[in-house]
């Protein structure tokens, strides 16, 4: 057919182009890592003019990691606080977010309000009695102190009422007038409808959870509760002047969001286009 | 006549209230009465070890004549006016650029998401690596003859506050990108034909078409970055603990460094109340932006 000429190639290469030079900003800093942390003891990682592929790469630099720190205790309990607080999220949100959106009863719009309120004070402002109230329930050094304050968010709450208002009502008028109770339609009816909205909250607060750092700097002091960015924390204080260690440190806390990223990465355009925060 | 078939069926009016309370018990005990306490809290001076004793607007006359408050405020501002037109505008042509199906595309959107989804600490660190005195961007820079001498990215209080923006910049674009994405679907596609057969130039279907129709992305994008910026912690905390000569200290780390090294846990509820009360603007203006939806 029509051969393509350079004058509609030329805007598709210069587009390109662009897109490289975006890369570069975004994904060359990791690369630089990821080289950083394969580079032996013998490689001067100071090289000038600097050396992107390793001369003899190795995996040294991580059973130098593993060695000095738990990071598979780091890795565990950042996946079991993540998952936990999650899930309770998922669970707690969506069971308030179905009367809010489906059930008239007293006091429906103030609470809703009130809710919505709720999204605008800034955790910093709540860190210090947070802290103090986890404290008096001994909640210091526990899992339970680093999940509760994720175990239900406003946001959430707000995202799923969302979710279900768009549920046409007929189909639950139907399961109504067959006197199913509440509860089982919300879990054998609505829960099934909403479930993309239900997965795009989950990936959101996981990779929030996932992220946090200053609620379990505060609340955990104890190393073999750290989550990975407290490890990592600790790992870049105590060898701050090997950037190998402190690479590989870095790489193996981002491998595992990495894997969960190329598994829900379309959950992340959906959940922009509806709104969702992040953090 | 529906409506009373509805709610006699509906059976117990307290069935509601029970699907609610787990959730208003964990919100109540960690987000209202918090606010409230840290509202209380601000009056006293309370440090962890005594009592807390009430002692008036102290606290606030304090904070008032406090310059590493005010130091601390100005780095804010700085912030917040360098990074919101910067993640407000950039991220505009980034959508654009990746609003295409050209080959490789989902890659390329996930590449340029992978910042987002990398834990703040993280991101501080990979930066403080790129920005060694001998680093690479240092390389970059005095290969490519833009420097004759190395920077000194985070160790010289000229520039660390702009380095450290850098990386908020760095986590946050590919987020308001992806807001974008989702206004651009909206703009219907015969604005762009028509331009075309006017022989509109592409900079000039960006400005008169794609920006204003963007708009309501681009209010959302502007309060959420600002929100943001408001409350930069991670960075400061990984990469310059707020020096070098206080020249990265934000709002947010200096209270942190006053509740949590200091332990004036009073005096740093009056600064999370100012805080909060420099927040609530934007916020009030988003949870607009929320209720229009509903």
């Amino acid at each position: 057919m029509k051969k393509p000429n350079l004058q509609a190639v030329l805007p598709l290469l210069l587009r390109y182009l662009a897109i490289l030079i975006v890369l570069l900003f975004t994904v060359g800093p990791f690369l630089w890592l990821l080289s950083t942390s394969l580079k032996s003891t013998d490689e001067n990682i100071f090289a000038y003019p600097p050396v992107l592929i390793p001369q003899s790469p190795t995996l040294d630099n991580f059973f130098r990691v593993i060695d000095s720190q738990p990071f598979f205790t780091y890795l565990k309990n950042s996946a079991l606080v993540a998952v936990l607080s999650v899930a309770l999220n998922l669970l707690l949100a969506s069971l308030a977010a179905y009367p809010l959106a489906r059930i008239p009863f007293k006091g429906r719009s103030v609470l809703f309000i009130v809710l919505l309120s709720s999204m605008m004070i800034p955790f910093q402002l709540l860190m210090i009695p947070v802290y103090e109230l986890a404290i008096s329930l001994g909640l210091q050094n526990t899992y339970l102190g680093l999940v509760l304050p994720h175990a239900c968010t406003a946001f959430g709450i707000f995202f799923l009422r969302q979710a279900f208002l768009s549920v046409p009502v007929a189909i639950e008028e139907a399961a109504i007038m067959d006197g199913v109770s509440r509860l089982r339609i919300w879990w054998f009816v609505m829960l099934p409808l909403i479930k993309p909205s239900l997965a795009t909250l989950a990936v959101f607060s996981f990779i929030a959870v996932w992220g946090d750092f200053l609620w379990p700097l505060i609340i955990i002091d104890q190393p073999s509760l750290f989550t990975l960015p407290l490890g990592v924390n600790r790992l870049a204080s105590t060898f701050s002047l090997d950037w190998r260690l402190v690479a590989a440190g870095a790489v193996f806390s981002i491998v595992p969001i990495l894997l969960f990223f190329t598994f829900t990465q379309r959950f992340f355009i959906e959940g922009a286009m509806k709104g969702a925060v992040k953090g | 006549m529906k409506a009373t078939s509805f709610s006699r069926i509906t059976g117990n009016p307290l069935i509601p209230y029970l699907f609610l309370i787990p959730a208003c018990v964990v919100l109540a005990t960690f987000v209202l009465y918090p606010a409230l306490k840290a509202i209380y809290l601000s009056f006293t001076n309370f440090n962890m070890i005594r009592e807390a004793e009430f002692v008036g607007f102290a606290n606030y006359l304090n904070v008032w004549r406090d310059p590493f408050f005010w130091a601390a405020l100005k780095n804010t501002l700085l912030y917040m006016v360098v990074v919101v037109p910067v993640l407000v505008i950039a991220p505009i042509f980034l959508a654009a650029l990746v609003n295409k199906h050209i080959p490789g595309i989902t890659f390329i959107r996930a590449a340029i998401y992978l910042p987002v989804i990398t834990s703040l600490v993280i991101s501080g660190l990979i930066w403080k690596w790129v920005y060694e005195e001998q680093g690479i961007l240092n390389y970059v820079l005095l290969a490519s003859g833009v420097t004759t001498d190395p920077v000194a990215f985070l160790t010289d209080p000229a520039n660390a506050l702009f380095s450290v923006m850098a990386v908020t910049i760095w986590s946050g674009m590919g987020y308001y990108m992806v807001i974008y994405l989702a206004g651009l679907q909206s703009i219907p596609r015969h604005l762009y034909e028509v331009a075309e057969v006017e022989g509109v130039s592409a900079w000039q279907q960006m400005i008169h078409i794609t920006i204003p129709l963007l708009r309501p992305s681009i209010a959302v994008v502007t309060v959420m970055s600002s929100i943001a910026a408001m409350k930069v912690f991670e960075e400061v905390y990984v990469m310059t603990q707020g020096g070098p000569m206080d020249s990265t200290k934000t709002l947010v780390y200096y209270l942190y460094e006053s509740a949590f090294s200091e332990f004036e846990m009073g005096y740093a509820s009056a600064i999370g109340v100012v805080l909060f009360l420099l927040t609530l603007v934007f916020s009030l203006i988003n949870l607009r932006f929320l209720r229009e939806k509903t």
